[in-house]
């Protein structure tokens, strides 16, 4: 039997370098109708800073944020997480391109959030406080979640991430439709939450969003990762090929 | 002709004398229906939630066959449960048959079905765009579906609805069961059926614009919740 992603798996310790790994993807494929769009990634990810996942369309970029959110299960391939024998589910938190909130205020949604976390009762009231404070948006608390605007909205799918407190905050994409007053907000509270010793992935194909966030940049290309190289680094001198042809804006074949 | 202007004439005066026997009918006709869809709602919502959401063998099964049963003759439920609760049947000994409980439980079966498969379409449709949010928040099953339920209220008033328009239409399944005494089991559709045999074809009709009129007004009522609910973008 295959070892799959489940929140029961036996996961052991990996070291990598100096700094504990907070997860890594060992050989992981996954393939739907017999196209592997997933192909053998290996990757490693330090417990703390902020990994930016660069890659055209299709590279596979979403679905490893899925594979990492145990939303999906990989057909093959290991992924092991540090410290824990079992990852705990809402250490890992999910924001998706196109926020889904509930049909309910702000303030219910973070609430639901809190309470599915499994926050204490008593706890629940002082942290609702402090995660409106946090996205700003103690104005807009009472309002029907759904009625915002959409970078008001995925401010409130943002906060209801880290009301998990979460050791890796996963980014899809968060600003690809929003203005640049919006997408500064977003990247204010990423910063937060990076400063606040999560982990942060974030997939974006904003350049500029890249430099500014990323402390490391990890390149995919057909399921595969070409590199893994410091955004310094990265945004001078790309060391792979498809890197280079990536950021000259000429197509990946 | 001449009947559907003594119909209305009908209507208009026992409408306007508050006539007792009348309030009474359509007194016993509410309590019966309305009791009769909040058990149905009470079990249709979770079943239609978990049929929804739910992966189990047999689920395929069950889709079908509730999905049928939204067309079981009132008629047929109605004789099923007259077995059940007769002398002779396996429920004989609570001595329901004829009693308003009799009518109420015979109508919770023709609803539930209602309720619950169009409760699994409403749930089933919101799932597919809650399921990958709620799943990398690590909900348990059980607080899926009261989240899903809770998320839908609104829409589902419309499952209720159609439930509370079959229960308040159908005549077949009170008629066996009740027996239509009057005082005791008579309702709206089954005062109508007796009034009709009896050649009292104004009357009848009469009712029958009531017994509309209300159902009009029990609809417009809840729309306008679900319409005020939507103003709010809720929905």
């Amino acid at each position: 039997m295959p070892e799959t992603l489940s929140r029961n798996s036996h996961l052991s310790v990996i070291e990598s370098g100096i700094e504990p790994a907070a997860v890594a993807l060992q050989d992981v494929v996954f393939e739907r109708q017999g196209k592997a769009l997933v192909d053998g990634l290996n990757l490693t990810l330090s417990a703390h800073g902020t990994t930016v996942l660069m890659g055209p369309n299709g590279a596979g970029k979403s679905l490893t944020l899925r594979i990492m959110a145990g939303l999906i299960t990989p057909g093959h391939g290991k992924i092991r997480w540090n410290g824990t024998e079992t990852l705990p589910s809402q250490r890992v938190a999910l924001v998706f391109q196109k926020p889904v909130l509930l049909r309910r205020s702000v303030r219910a949604n973070l609430k639901h959030a809190l309470k599915i976390y499994g926050v204490p009762r008593s706890e629940q009231g002082q942290r609702l406080e402090e995660l409106l404070e946090m996205g700003h948006l103690k104005e807009l608390a009472d309002r029907p979640a759904r009625v915002l605007s959409g970078g008001e909205q995925q401010r409130v799918a943002l906060v209801r991430a880290l009301a998990a407190r979460p050791k890796l905050l996963l980014l899809d994409e968060p600003t690809a439709s929003l203005d640049p007053q919006a997408t500064a907000a977003i990247e204010d509270l990423i910063r937060t939450a990076a400063a606040s010793g999560a982990k942060v992935l974030l997939v974006t194909h904003d350049r500029g969003q890249a430099q500014r966030l990323a402390d490391e940049i990890v390149f995919l290309n057909h399921g595969r990762v070409t590199e893994v190289t410091s955004a310094a680094q990265f945004f001078d001198a790309p060391r792979s090929r498809e890197g280079r042809t990536y950021l000259s804006g000429h197509l990946l074949f | 002709m001449q009947d559907f202007g003594a119909a209305f004439g009908q209507a208009f005066a026992l409408i306007a004398g508050f006539d007792p026997a009348l309030m009474e009918i359509i007194g016993l006709s509410m309590r019966v229906t309305f009791t009769a869809v909040v058990i149905a709602c009470v079990i249709g919502l979770p079943l239609g939630a978990v049929l929804a959401v739910g992966k189990f063998p047999g689920r395929a099964t069950l889709v079908v066959l509730i999905s049928a049963l939204m067309g079981l003759p009132p008629v047929v439920v109605g004789l099923a449960v007259y077995m059940m609760l007769s002398a002779a049947g396996p429920l004989g000994v609570l001595q329901l048959l004829y009693t308003p409980t009799a009518m109420i439980i015979a109508q919770s079966i023709l609803v539930t079905p209602i309720i619950a498969a169009l409760t699994r379409q409403v749930i089933e449709d919101m799932h597919g765009e809650y399921d990958e949010l709620l799943r990398s928040m690590g909900s348990r099953r059980l607080s899926t579906v009261a989240t899903l339920l809770w998320d839908a209220r609104y829409s589902l008033l419309t499952a209720a609805l159609a439930g509370l328009g079959r229960a308040l239409a159908e005549v077949g399944a009170v008629m066996i069961v009740g027996g239509n005494i009057n005082h005791v089991t008579r309702v709206m559709t089954t005062a109508i059926a007796l009034e009709t045999s009896k050649g009292a074809l104004a009357l009848a009709l009469g009712l029958g614009i009531i017994l509309v009129g209300l159902s009009i007004l029990v609809n417009a009522g809840l729309m306008g919740l679900r319409k005020s609910a939507e103003r709010l973008a809720y929905a």
